[in-house]
């Protein structure tokens, strides 16, 4: 009974493993074949990745969007994380009434739904076109502002700011530092493994963002990722070769930072709880 | 009195220097979040296309009762609820359970296995899942070599397998997340609890039922309440599987509201009555949690 009931749990659970590891793993086979074996259901490995992302390079801006994605990740990342961990230490270290007021109210926009943000926002950069159109719409830099700190991300940092022991800040303060030397020289290195998980965090939605960059970015000049396959997916005589190897592509880094960091990925996952 | 002087002075720099610590983000916050809404909430008394508004005062909320595009989006977006959120959340928790044993041979694998949807943008997944459903795609060849069906299910062209199929796409790409935390929260339940248990004859499923669910609880309102907001926002997926077709068959809210704002003849009033729609779902999604989560502080 007991050895039946633990071959059940293993066939349960290695279906499921398959159900989730076999899309990554189609996405990896068509990526090497060409579209019309793809489409014929083909699972063996092929010799076409090589073609396939030639193809990808000659036919679409795969390059300007990596680019693009990459720099609008890169800077949100820095930004969020600078503001976002000042202010959560901020809000905790130098605590009084009106700034917990301030961090509850903070703490409201946590519930605004993106989907009630995407029509004011676009008429608010609508109308920075007009006087600072290097910020406007069909910028990177509108893709980046209204994403360089998050309620959530202050709401992680504060979080984490309460365990940080207070002698440090006062040995800090002894040897003459000034408050910003204090979090700079003292907080920021001490709280590496936080600052990792938020930089998780923020990179892998940075990277995947797709609605606001979808309203806000206008020229194929200034595509990313999201959207350039969102658009080789609409198209109506696609190459699934070229596509899967455009999926694959996008796929890498988050993949890659999930692999390399992922005790720190899941603790980035739970802060939200804690 | 002059010592009084100086400290009060002190506590102002501290003060000033406080608030430049914080006064970025809440700038930033303030811009982006709540200077938008407020806007939002002045623009769906108005209507009109493009920049040319004005003001109808309550017609735009009027309209949402009589919309039948808006009623098509919401009862979409509440069949997707009421159906993926138990059925993601139940195979979560059972999936947890199994991993949770610590004899099991092989944890750590079917963990990292199960989570890795997760770490798959959702365009990505989505184009994935679009191909993997059509009329000619694997899903159906194998169900037909497995003489499961006789004929190709119509997944993406089908109203209701639309909708089955935005599911299904749904389900696998969150159900690793929420494992991994109701996984942490089985990790801190004392096993000593399970062996009284034991000894008491408690067979596995009323362990399940009566300690289990009980301990996870507030982890299991938390991940519902996720969940449920994220499913109310709704938009990668439904935009790039089907569309929101056949017909409006799987359109989302948040879809709707991207095409009466940016895919039609632009109405940003309307767009902004039918966002403080999701909003309002959310407030009272917010109080529920507030609430339930303030019950058990007592």
């Amino acid at each position: 009974m007991h050895k039946i009931k633990r071959s059940l749990t293993y066939i349960f659970l290695s279906i499921v493993s398959f159900v989730s590891i076999f899309p990554f793993l189609w996405m990896i086979i068509s990526s090497t074949n060409k579209s019309v074996d793809v489409t014929k259901g083909s699972l063996l490995p092929g010799t076409h990745f090589m073609e396939n992302l030639r193809n990808l390079l000659n036919t679409t801006d795969l390059t300007t969007a990596l680019l693009n994605s990459a720099q609008i990740a890169v800077i949100t990342t820095i930004l969020a994380l600078f503001i976002a961990s000042m202010a959560g230490y901020g809000f905790q270290v130098f605590r009084s009434k009106s700034r917990d007021i301030v961090f509850n109210i903070i703490l409201l926009s946590m519930m605004i739904p993106f989907a009630a943000l995407m029509v004011p926002l676009y008429r608010f950069f609508a109308q920075i076109s007009k006087v600072a159109p290097a910020i406007g719409i069909d910028t990177l830099s509108a893709v980046i502002l209204p994403t360089m700190t998050t309620a959530f991300l202050i709401f992680f940092f504060r979080q984490s700011t309460k365990m940080f022991p207070k002698d440090l800040l006062e040995a800090g303060r002894m040897d003459g530092l000034n408050e910003l030397g204090v979090f700079i020289k003292i907080y920021m290195p001490t709280m590496k493994t936080t600052y990792a998980a938020a930089a998780i965090i923020t990179f892998m939605s940075s990277w995947n963002n797709y609605l606001w960059p979808l309203i806000v970015l206008q020229t194929p000049e200034n595509t990313t990722i999201p959207l350039l396959i969102s658009n080789l997916g609409a198209g109506y005589a696609p190459d699934y070769g070229v596509i899967m190897t455009a999926i694959v592509i996008a796929t890498i880094p988050t993949a890659a930072v999930f692999f390399i960091m992922q005790k720190h990925f899941v603790a980035g996952m739970m802060g939200s709880v804690k | 009195m002059k010592e009084k002087k100086s400290g009060l002075s002190l506590h102002k720099t501290t003060g000033l220097t406080a608030w430049s610590f914080i006064i970025i983000a809440v700038s930033i916050i303030v811009l982006f979040y709540f200077y938008p809404m407020i806007d939002a909430l002045l623009l769906s008394f108005k209507s009109g296309m493009g920049a040319n508004l004005q003001f109808v005062g309550l017609d735009n909320y009027k309209r949402l009762f009589t919309d039948s595009t808006f009623i098509t989006a919401v009862s979409n977006t509440f069949f997707y609820l009421i159906i993926q959120v138990p059925v993601m959340i139940i195979l979560a928790l059972f999936i947890s359970v199994l991993l949770n044993d610590s004899n099991l041979k092989g944890r750590g694998f079917f963990r990292t296995a199960i989570f890795l949807p997760c770490v798959t943008s959702l365009v990505a997944y989505s184009i994935i899942f679009k191909y993997l459903f059509a009329a000619d795609g694997l899903v159906n060849m194998l169900l037909m070599k497995l003489h499961l069906i006789a004929d190709p299910i119509q997944w993406l062209t089908d109203p209701f397998w639309a909708k089955i199929t935005i599911i299904i796409a749904i389900t696998w790409r969150w159900t690793g997340y929420n494992m991994i935390f109701y996984l942490s929260a089985l990790q801190n339940i004392d096993k000593s609890i399970y062996e009284a248990a034991k000894i008491d004859g408690a067979n596995a499923p009323r362990q399940f039922f009566n300690i289990t669910i009980p301990m996870l609880k507030p982890i299991i309102l938390f991940t519902s309440i996720t969940s449920t907001i994220g499913t109310l926002q709704l938009f990668d997926e439904v935009m790039n599987i089907t569309k929101g077709g056949p017909g409006n068959a799987t359109l989302s809210i948040s879809q709707y509201i991207y095409n009466l704002s940016f895919k039609y003849n632009a109405d940003f009033g309307y767009a902004a009555t039918v966002s403080y729609s999701i909003v309002f779902m959310i407030v009272i999604l917010a109080i529920i949690q507030f609430k339930v989560a303030g019950d058990k502080d007592a």
